[in-house]
């Protein structure tokens, strides 16, 4: 750690002000803030009473991440393991089963055979398809974010490095690494930059990114097909349908017959995008997010009520013809992303909405939606992604409609109470506001609404 | 001089559609190749020149107060003269065009021209600023055009640049590119270069 520090302060002098470096300086400071706390704190007269900084915020996620990235790299290698010792039972030869290039290699190299009860070989397996891919996103999104900063002359911000550990986690393992590359460019710089930067942007920019992935290249990554690491008889991995796409296709009864109950679901031993199999692993990160008011309950829960009052609906309207009518609602929080967006995602402080009342209706809205779209919209199987890109376009909207409804009863009230009941109120609007502008909004408060003696 | 920036003035500093902003739905419409995109432009250039010449010409004689319909009227007919000549020698892209051709009449930059320009200027100098405006448009259809047929099918007027993986190539196409949204995001691009390069055209908040 202390060469790490003497090496940054040497390299700053080529950063400063008329050195040749300087046009890049905020990739110095990213380093640093990364590594270190950052030099510089809040001045002046601000209403900040708690040691959370945007710093502290974004490392709280990335902590609350942990749970879903260890399961990511376990689970993917555990479904590749597991498939190849399918095939090689089924009389493949192993090469001929595991997926071909440097990573089976390496893995081979290592010692390390296609035994799926060998959790460490997992880890491994999972490691060299999870890994390539962070590294990708870290290293193609924050060139991008050193660009903008270097252009609009401010430093690179934390928020970027919970995007980048957001969008490997919804991505297949089997995604083409290029691909990575692109999706995250169009997340930052589409979704985030054009819009100003960090707390600007209107959409998550890892969703907007894998959004960009699924209409562009919709063979990678639409969700019908079984992403796992090995290559089947196909030459492009395992065919066969995830127990989402099956769900919502055949019924439950068919997700049963293919051998994924539901706890296997809810642990996370299941197919799918590296991060999102396990919800165990999501709640795991809701508990720590929730517990240090990092991340809105009342968007999780909103998530969760829309999502059982919509289920219930479709199971009492019920269909002969579409399966998917009749699935629970516990059912719909283990499959597919429903438990990695809901507590990762739709929890995003930009994208979602503020006031504490209208986070309840975003998160409905999305709960409703992704049902909505699961089950009535045959094109997608998997609605989360879809469902958290459209709530975010109304969070603003939201918001606004919420403030002036609060500004409305208010002025009512005023022009009907006597001035003495005004305590009372200010506490009703820390109750509507959420918690950035009650704290915003104290000092301000306390001073207009002290009773006039 | 006055003539020459008439001409090219509306071709990068003054576009219509990227400072305008007019003109997108055609943009998005006929973009998705270069063919179309160019005999698109072509038309538009035509039925733009020719609109603001008449225009101009009959200005003196236009009574102020139904001056929209005679100039509507001077569009839509030459708007049909250029749809009967597209089926009559470049039917197959016609076709393709379907009703954008005549959609030419709502394209707001043909309007737009004819009633802040051509009303209040001579004849020669509106033939200028209709090429010039038809130009514009064009350069941004091409360059849309180019953007999305190049890196959405991997080909240019048709024939292979990239060749494309389903047929033994090593390209994969990006499926965005086919799409309408892609158009949205390309003009995008285009407006946020053409606002750094003249930052006078930025909007004010």
């Amino acid at each position: 750690m202390k060469l790490l520090r003497t090496l940054l302060d040497r390299a700053e002098a080529h950063f400063q002000e008329g050195k040749p470096l300087h046009r890049i300086h905020a990739l110095h400071e990213a380093v640093d803030a990364f590594a270190f706390t950052p030099g510089k704190v809040t001045t002046g007269a601000t209403h900040v009473r708690d040691a959370m900084d945007l710093k502290r915020l974004m490392m709280t996620v990335v902590f609350a991440l942990t749970p879903a990235v260890l399961m990511a790299m376990y689970n993917t290698g555990l479904q590749a393991n597991l498939a190849i010792e399918r095939l090689v039972a089924a009389g493949a030869s192993p090469s001929a089963a595991a997926l071909d290039g440097w990573r089976t290699a390496l893995y081979l190299a290592l010692g390390l055979g296609f035994d799926s009860g060998n959790v460490l070989a997992a880890f491994v397996h999972g490691a060299l398809y999870y890994l390539p891919v962070l590294i990708v996103t870290f290293a193609a999104g924050g060139a991008w974010e050193v660009i903008f900063a270097s252009a609009r002359r401010h430093e690179v911000n934390e928020g970027f490095i919970v995007t980048a550990m957001l969008f490997p986690l919804i991505l297949p393992p089997t995604i083409p690494l290029w691909q990575v590359a692109l999706g995250i460019t169009f997340g930052v710089v589409v979704a985030k930059e054009v819009f100003g930067g960090v707390g600007m942007n209107i959409f998550n920019p890892a969703l907007a990114g894998r959004a960009f992935l699924f209409f562009a290249y919709p063979g990678e990554i639409s969700g019908e097909q079984v992403w796992i690491a090995a290559r089947g008889l196909s030459p492009d991995g395992v065919s066969g349908a995830t127990p989402l796409a099956v769900a919502v296709d055949e019924g439950l009864r068919a997700v049963a017959e293919r051998g994924f109950g539901w706890l296997d679901s809810f642990l996370g031993f299941v197919p799918g995008s590296m991060g999102e199999t396990s919800a165990l692993a999501c709640l795991i990160g809701a508990a720590i997010l929730v517990v240090t008011r990092v991340g809105s309950y009342r968007t999780m829960a909103g998530v969760f009520l829309g999502t059982a009052l919509t289920a219930a609906l479709f199971n009492g309207v019920g269909s002969a013809s579409n399966p998917a009518f009749a699935m629970p609602f516990w059912w719909h929080m283990v499959l597919g992303g429903w438990a990695f967006g809901a507590v990762f995602m739709a929890t995003d402080p930009v994208s979602a909405a503020f006031t504490r009342r209208g986070q309840w209706i975003y998160g409905f809205l999305i709960g409703a939606l992704v049902v909505a779209i699961r089950v009535v919209n045959p094109a997608y199987p998997e609605g989360m992604m879809l469902a958290i890109l459209f709530a975010n376009i109304f969070a603003p909207l939201i918001d606004w409609c919420q403030v002036r409804a609060y500004i409305k009863r208010r002025s009512k009230r005023d022009a009907e109470e006597p001035a003495l009941h005004r305590g009372v109120r200010y506490r009703r609007l820390r109750g509507v506001l959420g918690a950035g502008v009650a704290v915003g909004g104290d000092a301000a408060g306390e001073a207009g609404d002290e009773p006039q003696a | 001089m006055k003539g020459s920036r008439t001409l090219l003035g509306p071709i990068a500093g003054e576009n219509a559609i990227t400072v305008q902003v007019l003109g997108i739905c055609s943009a998005l419409a006929v973009t998705t190749k270069m063919e179309t995109a160019l005999v698109m432009s072509l038309a538009v250039i035509g039925v733009l020149t020719l609109s603001n010449l008449s225009v101009s010409i009959l200005r003196n004689g236009i009574p102020p107060n139904i001056r929209i319909i005679i100039q509507l009227t001077i569009i839509a007919s030459l708007v049909i003269v250029t749809d009967q000549i597209l089926k009559a020698f470049v039917y197959g892209v016609s076709r393709q065009l379907s009703v954008f051709v005549g959609l030419i009449i709502t394209n707001c930059i043909v309007m737009g021209r004819a009633e802040a320009f051509a009303m209040q200027n001579p004849p020669g100098r509106s033939l200028l600023d209709g090429i010039g405006n038809g130009l514009g448009y064009s350069a941004i259809l091409l360059i849309v055009a180019f953007l999305r047929e190049l890196f959405g099918s991997g080909t240019l007027f048709g024939a292979t640049v990239l060749p494309l993986r389903s047929e033994g190539g090593w390209y994969q196409p990006n499926g965005l590119m086919v799409l309408s949204p892609a158009a949205f995001f390309i003009i995008g691009f285009i407006i946020w270069a053409h606002r750094s390069w003249k930052p006078e055209y930025r909007e004010k908040e």
